[in-house]
C-alpha cells in the first residue's frame, strides 16, 4: 500500500476533517509507516479463525421497554454551542 | 504526610489526629508547589474540594464516615465530572462541562474521597508519553527532562510526585501500566467490564477500561473496592460480585505458578529493564511460586491488530465530535460541511486526526475484511494464546515497558516507534485480560515495571501478587528526590 496526497485528501474527506496542503506529504508518509505495521497481520493464516468482537464473547444485554430515563432536554443543551426554541442550530440545509 | 498510605491516612483521620480539610490543603499546597514545573493537572478543583472535605469532616463527627472518606485523590480529565471542565486533553473539550456524573466519578464521591483536580492526559487518551495534549506535555517527577508515559501521565506524574494519595487512570493500551512502570506506580488495568465505562470518554470502547494507579496494592485493592461493580448504564459491564480486594492481599504464594513468555524477552527489550525483571522473578520464587517457561506464540500480532481495531472505534466514537451538540464549533460556518470539518480541523490535533483517518480508511468500503475483519481474527488468536497458557500456569510475568521513560520529543516525529511503547501492554486489552504494573527496581536512577497478567476477573490474585512483593522489596516506596 502506499497512499498518496490524493489519498490523504480522500480519506479526510470521509472523515470530515480539512488537511492543510503543506501538511498532506507528512501525513501520508506517517500513515504509510502505519499501515506498514499494520501489514504484519497479512501474513497470518486466519481462514479458519472466528473474528472476536468482544473480549468476554458476550452479547449486547436486553432491558424492558419502559421509560427509564427523564427528560433533561435543557440541561443537555446548555453546552451546544447554538440552540433556540429547543433545537440545535446549523448552517441552512435546504434553500 | 503525603507519604502515607491510604490505610494510614485513614486511621489518622479516624483518631482525628487530622482533619480532611487539613490533609486536602496539604495536598493542594503541594500542587500549587510542584505542579508549574510537571503539568500533572489540567484543573484544580481548589473551593470544590474544600467543601467535600468540610463535609467529610461532618461524617467524622457523626461517625458516619467509611475507609475512604475524607482521603483526597485525583481523576484523569477523561471521566465526566458535573459542573467541572472535562476537556480530554482536547482543545475540541476545552470548554466541556460535563452535565452528569461519570459512574467512576459517583462511586467515588460516594465513598466519601475528596476530588483535588483532573489530570492531564493524552489527547483523547491516544498517546504512550503524555505530550499529544493540548495543555502541553507532562513531566516525569523522576528526571523532568523525561516523558511519563501515557495516556494517564498526568495521574501517574501527579501520584509520584504525591501530589495526591492516588489517581483514576483508563488504559486502552497501556494507558495504565506504561506510565505506573515510568514513573514507579502500582497501576492495574481490571478485566474489561469489571469497572463501569459509563460516563468515561470513549477512545476504543472494545478495549478501554479504568483502573487505579496508586503507590502501592494495598491502596489500589482499596480503590478497586470502590470503582468495581456492575453498571446498568454500560451495556458491556459485567454482572458479578466484587470480592474484597483487600482480603486476600496476604494470602501465600506458596504453589502458584508463573509463566514467562518467551516473546515478552526479545529483541528491543532493554537490558537493564530485563534484568529488574529477572531480579523479580527470583524473588517470586523465594516467596514459594515456581517458574515455567510459556510462549504466546501470536504476540508479534498485537500491534498490528490494535492499530486497526483501535482507530477503528476511535473513528466511529469521535465522530460525534462535530461542533453541533457540544464541544468546539468553528466560527461563521459557511454551510453544514465547512462546519463538520473546521471544527473538527480545528478541534483535534495531529495524533488524534490520524487515528480518525486510519480508522475511517480500514472501515471503509472495500478495505472492511483485509483490515477490521482481519484484526478481529488475529485478536481472537492473540486472545486464545493466552487462555493455553493459563491451562499450564496461574499468571503470566514480564515487563511492562520495554525501556525507562524516554526523553521528551524523543519519538513525537515518528509515531510507529511510540506505538512500540506498549508492545508488552495491547495484547492484554485485545484479550481482554486484566494486567498490572508494580515498581520493579531502577535502571540509571529511572524506574522499571514488572508486569503480571492474569485470567478473567483476576484481580484479587494480581493484587495478592504485588503485595506479597512489596512486603519483602522497597522500590514501590522510593520517591523522586526533588517531590519527597
Amino acid at each position: 500500500m502506499n497512499l498518496d496526497k490524493s489519498d490523504v485528501e480522500k480519506i479526510a474527506h470521509l472523515a470530515r476533517l480539512t488537511i492543510d496542503d503543506a501538511d498532506t506529504a507528512d501525513y501520508a508518509h506517517d500513515l504509510n509507516n502505519i499501515f506498514q505495521l499494520v501489514e504484519q497481520m497479512s501474513a497470518t493464516d486466519t481462514a479458519e479463525v472466528s473474528p472476536m468482537a468482544h473480549p468476554l464473547d458476550a452479547h449486547q444485554r436486553l432491558r424492558p421497554d419502559v421509560v427509564t430515563e427523564q427528560d433533561q432536554r435543557v440541561l443537555f443543551q446548555s453546552i451546544a454551542p447554538e440552540t433556540e426554541a429547543g433545537v440545535y442550530l446549523v448552517p441552512k440545509v435546504i434553500e | 504526610m503525603q507519604n502515607k498510605t491510604l490505610t494510614e491516612l485513614s486511621e489518622l483521620l479516624h483518631k482525628g489526629e487530622t482533619t480532611s480539610v487539613e490533609l486536602t490543603r496539604h495536598f493542594l499546597d503541594r500542587i500549587n508547589t510542584h505542579n508549574t514545573q510537571l503539568n500533572a493537572f489540567i484543573s484544580v478543583c481548589e473551593v470544590s474540594a474544600l467543601a467535600q472535605a468540610a463535609a467529610a469532616d461532618k461524617q467524622f463527627e457523626n461517625k458516619t464516615a467509611g475507609k475512604l472518606t475524607g482521603i483526597p485523590m485525583a481523576h484523569k480529565d477523561i471521566f465526566c465530572t458535573k459542573g467541572v471542565r472535562t476537556s480530554c486533553a482536547s482543545k475540541m473539550l476545552d470548554r466541556f462541562v460535563a452535565p452528569y456524573d461519570a459512574t467512576v466519578v459517583e462511586k467515588i464521591a460516594a465513598s466519601g474521597m475528596v476530588m483535588l483536580g483532573k489530570t492531564n492526559m493524552d489527547e483523547f487518551a491516544m498517546g504512550s508519553s503524555n505530550e499529544t495534549s493540548f495543555y502541553g506535555p507532562v513531566k516525569n517527577p523522576w528526571d523532568t527532562d523525561r516523558v511519563p508515559g501515557g495516556s494517564s501521565g498526568g495521574s501517574a506524574a501527579a501520584v509520584a510526585a504525591r501530589l495526591t494519595p492516588i489517581a483514576t487512570g483508563t488504559d486502552t493500551g497501556g494507558s495504565i501500566r506504561q506510565p505506573s512502570s515510568l514513573c514507579n506506580l502500582t497501576g492495574l488495568k481490571p478485566t474489561y467490564g469489571r469497572i463501569s465505562r459509563y460516563g468515561m470518554i470513549a477512545f476504543a470502547s472494545s478495549l478501554d477500561q479504568a483502573g487505579p494507579m496508586a503507590a502501592n496494592a494495598e491502596d489500589a485493592a482499596l480503590m478497586m473496592n470502590v470503582m468495581s461493580g456492575f453498571d446498568e448504564r454500560d451495556s458491556t459491564s459485567v454482572d458479578r460480585e466484587v470480592p474484597d480486594y483487600t482480603a486476600t492481599l496476604n494470602n501465600s504464594l506458596e504453589g502458584l505458578r508463573i509463566g514467562l513468555p518467551k516473546e515478552f524477552f526479545g529483541e528491543g527489550l532493554d537490558p537493564q529493564v530485563a534484568a529488574n525483571v529477572e531480579t523479580a522473578i527470583r524473588a517470586f520464587e523465594k516467596l514459594g511460586a515456581s517458574i515455567k517457561q510459556i510462549s504466546l506464540p501470536n504476540s508479534h500480532l498485537a500491534v498490528s491488530t490494535y492499530y486497526v481495531v483501535a482507530p477503528a472505534e476511535c473513528s466511529s466514537n469521535l465522530s460525534r465530535m462535530d461542533g453541533v451538540r457540544f464541544g468546539h464549533r468553528a466560527e461563521n460556518p459557511t454551510d453544514l460541511l465547512d462546519l463538520y470539518q473546521r471544527s473538527r480541523s480545528e478541534g483535534f490535533g495531529a495524533e488524534v486526526k490520524r487515528r480518525i483517518m486510519i480508522g475511517t480508511y480500514v472501515l471503509s468500503a472495500g478495505y472492511y475484511d483485509a483490515y477490521y475483519l482481519k484484526a478481529q481474527q488475529c485478536r481472537r488468536l492473540i486472545s486464545n494464546d493466552f487462555q493455553r497458557a493459563f491451562q499450564e500456569v496461574d499468571v503470566i510475568m514480564g515487563p511492562t515497558a520495554p525501556t525507562t521513560a524516554f526523553r521528551l520529543g524523543e519519538k513525537t516525529n515518528d509515531p510507529v516507534a511510540m506505538y512500540l511503547a506498549d508492545i508488552y501492554t495491547i495484547s492484554t486489552n485485545l484479550a481482554g485480560l486484566p494486567g498490572m504494573s508494580i515498581p520493579a527496581g531502577f535502571a540509571e536512577g529511572l524506574p522499571t515495571g514488572l508486569q503480571i497478567i492474569g485470567n478473567y476477573f483476576d484481580e484479587a490474585r494480581l493484587l495478592n501478587i504485588a503485595h506479597r512483593y512489596q512486603q519483602v522489596t522497597d522500590w514501590h516506596k522510593q520517591i523522586p528526590r526533588a517531590f519527597a
